[in-house]
């Protein structure tokens, strides 16, 4: 009972966060917010939904004993999840510098303090 | 209990998709692109949890891995302007 209701609050977390990240990709105006909305909130509410399955599946392991395959289930998804954090971030990295390596100015930019870094 | 949840994210994915075919400027659709491809781990995850199959969340992890990749490759071609 306490479990499901843990389950749904995370759910609906989950949901809330990626659906903000789907509707900033159409408010931010350049690629640099757009790449804030698009990668934080997707990677926030990507945890949380996979909390939710692996806490669902973490009680039915408990519910039907130790040698059931949803085992398998919550250690992949758990991998799933570290897959997740580790790749997520980089990339949103990669994608940052090559914007502004490819020239590309953040809207109503005054200041560009990078402009003199050498690639 | 999951399958709502599956449709809600197919939802989200239709809505990036709109900003992936717009995006004025190829970072712009990269951005779309990566997005995307988090939300169909995500869902992929669900739908293991919701058919009760472990085979679509290993489809998962090894999407989560090749998409890193394709990403990263991508990002190294608009830096370059080319190969």
């Amino acid at each position: 009972m306490i479990l499901n209701i843990i389950i749904y609050i995370f759910i609906a977390i989950g949901c809330f966060f990626n659906m903000m990240a789907a509707l900033g990709l159409h408010r931010f105006p350049d690629v640099y917010t757009r790449l804030h909305a698009g990668t934080k909130c997707t990677t926030f509410g990507s945890i949380f939904l996979i909390l939710a399955v692996v806490i669902q599946s973490i009680s039915a392991w408990v519910a039907e004993g130790l040698s059931s395959p949803q085992s398998i289930l919550t250690l992949h998804a758990l991998i799933a999840l570290v897959a997740i954090l580790l790749t997520n971030p980089t990339s949103a990295h990669a994608i940052g510098r090559a914007a502004h390596r490819s020239g590309i100015k953040p809207a109503r930019a005054v200041v560009d303090d990078l402009e003199k870094e050498k690639p | 209990m999951w399958l709502p949840v599956a449709i809600f994210l197919a939802v989200c994915i239709a809505i990036i998709l709109v900003r992936l075919f717009l995006g004025p400027t190829p970072p712009d659709r990269l951005v779309g692109l990566d997005t995307l491809n988090t939300l169909v781990i995500v869902s992929m995850v669900i739908l293991g949890a919701s058919f009760n199959e472990v085979i679509y969340i290993d489809v998962a992890i090894v999407y989560a891995l090749l998409s890193f990749v394709t990403t990263l490759f991508i990002a190294k071609y608009i830096e370059k302007g080319g190969f």
